[in-house]
Parts: C-alpha cells; structure tokens; sequence
C-alpha cells in the first residue's frame, strides 16, 4: 500500500478581523492516510470543516498547525506552509481538485478550458483537445456547444465541464468536492464509473458527497470530519 | 510552441529571474515604500495590490530601472545567465532590458504607443531598435502580432489615435511583446477600460503569458485581475509588504486585517 497523502495533525481557525477580531475554529487533530488507488469519502454535517479540510490539502486555506504531506515527484512533501512555487508545483503535476463550481474564464471554449490542464502539464494541443472531446462527450455534453464558452451553459452542464476538467489529467491525487450534487442519475453514474476508473489507474481521492447512495458506490472507507471538531 | 514553454515552466527553472532586496524609497521624511524584498522566478506572475498612496507604483519603477531606490537593491539575471544589480549596469545592458528583454504595459496606452504613427510602426518600431531591417519581415510580424491580439490587420496603417481604448490596450501590448521579453511589467493594465472590454483583455492577457511563459509584476488595485492573470500576491499598505502568498490563498483565506478588508470590499457579480 503506497500512501499518497498524510494529514497529520491540522488546524485550522479563522480570525475575522472585521467583526471585532474574533476566532472561529473549524477543525482540529485532523489525521488521516488515503492510498493510491483509494477513495475515502468526509463524512459530517454541513459546518463540520468537510470542505475546509479539502481546501488545507490544496493549499486555498493556509494550515495553522500540523502537517499535509503528499508523494509529489515520488517523495512525501509537506506542503502546509510551503512555499508558493512548490505547491504550485504540486498543482501540476500531483493533485488536482474538483470543485462544485466552475469559475468560467470568459470566451474560452468548453473544449479548451478540459483540455486546459493537460496543456500545462505538457501534453500537445491536439492531444489533449481530443481527451477533452472523448470526456464532454461521454458527459452527454453535445458536440455542437464545445466551441462556445461554458458561461452560456446551463447550471448542470457547467458542472459536467468542471467535472471533464477535473477528471481529465493524470493526477495521482484528485480532490472531490461534491461532485456529483445537483446531476442526473445518469450522469451520476458517470461520475461513479470515471471515479472507479481512477482508483484502478491507482490514483488517491478524497471526497465529499452528500448523497448516500453515491458514498456507497465510491467510499472505500469513510472518515468521520465531527471527530475533528474543534473547540470553540 | 505553447506546449514547450509550459513543460519547461514545470520543470527547471530552479534560478530567480529577478531578486529585490530591502527596496526602501523616501522622499524626505516621507516613506512611500518600505523595505521590500521578494524573488521573482521565470514563467511567475506576480500581482502587486493595494489602494492608491499605498507605494506600489514607486515599487513598480524601482523594480523596472526606472527610479534610483533610496535603499535596497534589484537584481536581474540577464541572458547570460549572470545576475546583475540593475543600479550597476552600463547603458547598452540598460538599453537591451527595455528594449528587448523587458516590455512595460502603461496604464494609459498613449504613454506606451506613439499616437500619431500606424499601429504598424508602433509594433515594428521595437523590432527596428533591435536590428531587424528587412521592411517586409518587419511588416509582416507586426500583422501577424496584431492577429494575436485581435486587431483587424485591415486596420494596419491606421494610427492608434483613431482607435478605441481597448484597441489600443491591445496595440500596447503587442508592441511590447513582439521582441520576446522575458519579463512584463503592468501598471494597472485594465484601469480606464469598460467592464466588457477588461474581461477580453484580462483573457488575452492570461493566454498570452501562459502560451510564452512570460514572468510578470502585475500593478492593480483589482483584486480580480490579480485572482485571474496571477500565480502570487503581494499586498500593499503604507509603502510596506504587509501579506503575501499564493493568489487563492491571500484571496480566499487572507489573514491580515487590511486584506480581509479588502477582500470583503468587492461587490460580488
């Protein structure tokens, strides 16, 4: 069993200095493994640090104590209060995340903006235009709109283009912030069948979902974010 | 050629493109910048925010040789691989930074176009001062630099006085990029455009810098333009660097009571 990510001991408190300075701690003691190839599911209520947690891991919320290490270019690397070239550089070429909500570039194409992350890690542009294809496609996202920018989309079909653009790398660690919230069932099933395929090509996910049958479907193991509470 | 730069910008590039070191400039009893140091790798954008009076247009001229630091140093590897102090190089060093090396986007294009001559002088003008002379080369790459920015080459022999502001923003920046530079400095690059017409610049600007790999010191008080076009984010507040990281993080999770005011100041969409 490789291990791909190591959460040891993170914190994480807001200071609001806006509303008289005051402390809201989120989460605390987060601990946990995920392996390559495996898919652990947050679990908790809404508020519980769910998401939080997985903005730690990419580096959107800096960690106030503890250490987030992920195997990036073959070694364990701590990337709480890295430098911002090197987790950029995990970005790249390590992990990926897929948030719920696509922030759309105006007038770039849907085919461009999936095939926009291949293109930075180097694959060639009609390559990676081609996976892109493959992917909207096999999201039902019809031919004819992958030339238009997605900001025209309806609200599903932006998050299927968000959903290709975060599948369609060779990252060994995916991010999942709900993906699957407010698709069909057939495009939930998709999604299922792109996770299960990248737990076979090895690659080590944590997410967040909401809807129980999916977390069945998905979960290898489930970790419980309401033992991380932390004390207000 | 897009795919090339990009591989190269994940890989090496392990050398600091340009290093400030303690840039303090006073005038008289007045700080208007205080102290600041950062490094600057190639292929990195860097975004510059804070209000007006907050020093991070003197940084900007210090930083691009324009303004003698009262205190601190800038050093800037050349071609060859050597870094140099900006305040000891010769005038042809000089000269080939902002000729060549170096582009600067003024805020107000008539500061960085020569109105009164053709968008085709404008953008072959460069090309010249470096020793290109075969008038059709010239005019050519100047046609195809218009494309790239989305001027109608039809447009070629007309001056810049007789087009739009967006136009000309665009004009600017492609005269500042036809010779290759390594490194581009922004003043405020949106500031003075209409909504509609910063979003296609912002575009362009971000497809252009990740297609060249260009390093950029991007100057603006919007923190939009530095979410979109910048990899990292210095915040300014009374001449000193008062927080800095990597852009989402500064934005999403900033820590300052200034940046949180900042922040939590933008009218959301």
């Amino acid at each position: 069993m490789t291990v791909m990510l190591d959460v040891e001991n993170a914190r994480k408190t807001f200071t609001m200095h806006l509303q008289g300075g005051i402390s809201l701690p989120v989460v605390q003691g987060v601990s946990f493994q995920v392996a390559a190839g495996e898919c652990v599911v947050l679990s908790g209520p809404s508020g519980a640090g769910k998401s939080s947690i997985l903005k730690m891991i990419f580096g959107n919320y800096r960690c106030d104590e503890g250490r987030i290490s992920v195997r990036h270019r073959g070694e364990m690397t701590n990337l709480a209060g890295a430098e911002p070239r090197l987790v950029l550089n995990a970005r790249r070429q390590t992990i990926g995340y897929v948030s719920q909500f696509l922030r759309a570039v105006p007038r770039v194409a849907a085919l461009d903006v999936v095939a926009e992350p291949l293109l930075v890690s180097g694959v060639s542009r009609d390559d990676a235009r081609a996976r892109a294809g493959a992917l909207l496609a096999r999201l039902n996202i019809p031919e004819r709109l992958w030339s238009l920018p997605p900001s025209t989309f309806s609200g599903g079909e932006q998050q299927r283009v968000n959903i290709a653009r975060g599948f369609i790398s060779d990252l060994p660690i995916l991010l999942l912030d709900e993906p699957t919230a407010s698709l069909d069932a057939a495009n939930r099933m998709v999604v299922v069948d792109l996770i299960a395929a990248k737990k076979q090509a090895g690659v080590a996910m944590i997410a967040i979902v909401h809807d129980d049958d999916i977390r069945a479907d998905i979960a290898d193991r489930i970790v419980d974010v309401t033992s991380f509470a932390a004390a207000a | 050629m897009a795919e090339t730069t990009m591989a190269e910008m994940t890989g090496a590039s392990d050398q600091p493109l340009l290093v400030a070191e303690g840039l303090t400039k006073s005038y008289g009893r007045l700080a208007a910048c205080r102290d600041v140091s950062f490094v600057l790798y190639p292929g990195e954008v860097l975004a510059i925010v804070g209000e007006s009076g907050s020093g991070k247009s003197t940084l900007l001229q210090m930083l691009s040789a324009q303004l003698a630091p009262s205190g601190g140093r800038v050093s800037y590897r050349m071609r060859d691989g050597e870094l140099r102090d900006l305040a000891q190089l010769g005038e042809a060093e000089r000269r080939f930074l902002f000729r060549t090396d170096w582009g600067y986007v003024h805020q107000d294009p008539a500061q960085g176009l020569r109105m009164a001559v053709s968008a085709g002088a404008n953008v072959g003008e460069r090309l010249m001062a470096v020793g290109w002379n075969n008038y059709g080369r010239i005019r050519q790459t100047a046609s195809s630099w218009l494309e790239r920015v989305e001027i109608d080459t039809a447009r070629i022999d007309d001056a810049p006085r007789t087009y739009s502001g967006g136009m000309r923003q665009r004009l600017q920046i492609a005269r500042n990029l036809v010779t290759e530079p390594r490194l581009v400095f922004m003043d405020e690059p949106t500031g003075g455009l209409d909504v509609s017409v910063q979003a296609r610049l912002l575009d362009l600007m971000r497809s252009l810098v990740n297609e060249l790999g260009l390093a950029a010191i991007v100057v603006t008080h919007d923190l939009a333009v530095a979410r979109l076009l910048s990899h990292r984010v210095m915040v300014m507040k009374e001449g000193r660097v008062i927080e800095t990281g990597l852009t989402d993080q500064v934005l999403d999770d900033p820590r300052e009571p200034y940046t949180q005011l900042l922040v939590s100041s933008i009218l959301p969409p």
